[in-house]
């Protein structure tokens, strides 16, 4: 793959496609000026983008967004629930979890799973990348979330973008 | 049958927003709250967004996707956002209900550990 033209393959198709569901057409023109932009702004904006993104595993990846669509949905109900149910319900409290992941990609897609999913915020990130703390809403076992945020979330992204 | 289905999406994404906007105001300190904008919402917001797509999909011609958009940069911004406001409040030392992890209210830690380098 020749890297100073075509720096990100994965960014292209993407920002193509965002650029035709900006423009809401899918004519030939638009196309055309779709894959001009996804290819141009890379290209320029090189610096900004250090790592190299390669998907090692479609299945895995694709998988893992169907558990984040699912727990997403049942975040809301029960986010909801224990707002309806009232403040003493809540049993907040701050989790360490240690970082199997090292690359930034890896580690702030593993946040924002972690914000979107239930009852948890990441809230802090250590600054030698080796901890990540969560806030959760309604803790009974620190360690059971962090050994469920590991299995449902960590595992699958470590599998796809940083297999070793 | 368009109209029932859009009439309860929308009722469905309006309560679901308005339960978050309620966590805001009913729960007890400022990280729990947090909670509230970053996941009712999505809920809230994606139904709304459905019933869009639904609506003006068959409404004008041919389809609207914009609001794959919408949801794709919700998605990406409220996160960070909470991150963010939840990292801030942890250096101001908010009151919190939780015990914060000591080491998180070092302001200073992200710059030493850079002269630490």
């Amino acid at each position: 793959m020749n890297l100073r033209l075509l720096p990100h393959p994965i960014l292209t198709p993407v920002l193509a496609v965002i650029w035709l569901l900006l423009v809401n057409s899918l004519s030939p023109g638009q196309i055309l000026l779709g894959l001009l932009l996804g290819w141009a702004i890379p290209v320029f904006t090189l610096r900004f983008w250090p790592e190299q993104v390669r998907i090692h595993k479609p299945l895995t990846l694709m998988r893992f967004f169907a558990v984040v669509m699912y727990d997403i949905l049942i975040a809301n109900l029960a986010v909801a629930a224990l707002i309806l149910a009232g403040p003493k319900h809540v049993k907040p409290a701050f989790v360490r979890m240690p970082l199997d992941l090292r690359t930034d990609l890896g580690i702030s897609l593993l946040a924002n799973t972690v914000s979107l999913t239930p009852g948890t915020v990441s809230a802090w990130l250590s600054p030698d990348r080796s901890h990540l703390v969560v806030h959760g809403l309604k803790v009974k076992d620190p360690d059971a979330l962090i050994a469920e945020i590991k299995r449902r979330y960590e595992a699958p992204i470590k599998e796809v973008f940083e297999p070793c | 049958m368009l109209e029932i289905t859009l009439s309860v999406l929308i009722v469905v994404g309006a309560l679901f927003t308005f339960i978050g906007s309620l966590g805001l105001a009913r729960l007890g300190d400022f990280y729990t709250r947090l909670h509230g904008p970053t996941k009712a919402t999505t809920l809230g917001v994606g139904a709304l967004l459905i019933a869009s797509v639904l609506y003006f999909s068959t409404r004008d011609e041919g389809l609207s996707l914009h609001e794959i958009l919408v949801t794709l940069f919700l998605f990406i911004t409220a996160p960070v956002s909470a991150h963010l406001l939840a990292k801030a409040a942890l250096h101001l030392r908010v009151p919190s209900i939780a015990p914060p992890p000591a080491e998180a209210e070092d302001p200073l830690a992200d710059t030493r550990a850079r002269a630490g380098d």
